[in-house]
């Protein structure tokens, strides 16, 4: 069997971690309102909840932060003064696929869900955590693996705002 | 406290069947570069139409995940009002969005329901196309107050059940 047809290589490390909490991330900065305002500009997004202090006031308890942007309050700077090489979003993904000699991978399908509103002032951390790993499948792109990595995320309380789970299949091509 | 006075919907207008009223936008490079950016995302396929090309494969640089999400909540509340709350919403992505393209989002309501806690949702299929092709199809569940004292926003701990 070549390289190429073995798929257990790497299998049982990429198992061990099914359920263990890997990566990490606490955000780099303080949510704020200027910051979501442009991103509520990029859309064109008029809601009065991001824009209107007395709406905010009666119907959010104050402002929030558009509940889309959740990823970006613990995405790194593009630079950092110490800091060689910018961490990736959903390490897990391309760790799977290096562990298990997968050298293509894609995302597929993807979730989120959200909790308490995100609001200024909160620094938001997250960690991915590895739920599933299939058998081998082969679809029209190759045969490899699909799994299943969930990234939940919190504010400095621990008070849970919201979990993105990504379903990605890695493969070899033919 | 009655909110009556903020435009939007309320659970007992909805009903199964309803179609969202259509969103059309003519992407620019501005649309794709300002929305990556603002989301965080410094990958150069969203800003760099030679990498793009040479890299990826794709026409030109190319709308990323978390803008097409800020465009669904737009989509969303520009429909629903500012009391609407999405709890979830799920999606499969096709081809790539470029410059150039004119994205037209629609929906239609799948159902609604009432949880345990009395919170009403709609549960909505969102297809964003371009050129007559559907690139992403969404699947999103969106608390809609139940009447007019009702605010979705008001709910946390086990009262919040997205």
């Amino acid at each position: 069997m070549s390289d190429a047809d073995d798929h257990s290589i790497g299998l049982e490390e990429a198992r061990g971690w099914i359920d263990v909490e890997r990566h990490a991330v606490a955000g780099e900065f303080d949510v704020e309102r200027g910051y979501f305002l442009t991103a509520c500009a990029a859309v064109q997004n008029g809601n009065p909840i991001y824009w209107d202090d007395q709406v905010a006031d009666a119907l959010t308890g104050g402002p929030t932060a558009p509940l889309t942007l959740l990823s970006a309050w613990f995405r790194p700077h593009y630079w950092m003064p110490g800091r060689d090489a910018i961490p990736l979003p959903w390490q897990t993904h391309f760790d799977l696929k290096e562990t298990l000699a997968l050298p293509e991978a894609v995302a597929t399908d993807s979730e989120v869900v959200f909790g308490d509103p995100v609001r200024p002032g909160d620094r938001i951390s997250s960690v991915e955590t590895l739920r599933s790993l299939s058998d081998v499948k082969t679809t029209k792109l190759g045969t490899g693996r699909f799994w299943v990595i969930d990234c939940v995320c919190r504010n400095q309380r621990g008070d849970w705002v919201g979990t993105e789970t990504m379903t990605g299949f890695g493969y070899r091509k033919g | 406290m009655d909110h009556a006075s903020y435009p939007g919907l309320t659970l007992d207008r909805v009903s199964a069947g309803d179609e969202l009223p259509e969103l059309r936008h003519e992407v620019s490079a501005t649309t794709v570069i300002l929305g990556a950016l603002a989301s965080r995302d410094w990958r150069p396929m969203h800003h760099d139409r030679d990498f793009a090309q040479q890299r990826n494969g794709t026409r030109d640089i190319f709308m990323n995940t978390p803008n097409q999400a800020a465009w669904l909540e737009r989509y969303i509340t520009d429909w629903a009002g500012p009391r609407a709350r999405i709890g979830r919403y799920k999606f499969r992505m096709g081809d790539s969005i470029c410059p150039g393209d004119t994205i037209v989002f629609s929906g239609e309501v799948q159902g609604t329901e009432t949880d345990d806690s009395g919170c009403g949702w709609a549960l909505l299929s969102i297809a964003l196309s371009a050129a007559g092709q559907e690139k992403t199809r969404f699947s999103a569940r969106v608390a809609l107050p139940v009447d007019d004292a009702d605010n979705p926003w008001s709910r946390t701990g086990d009262r919040w059940r997205p």
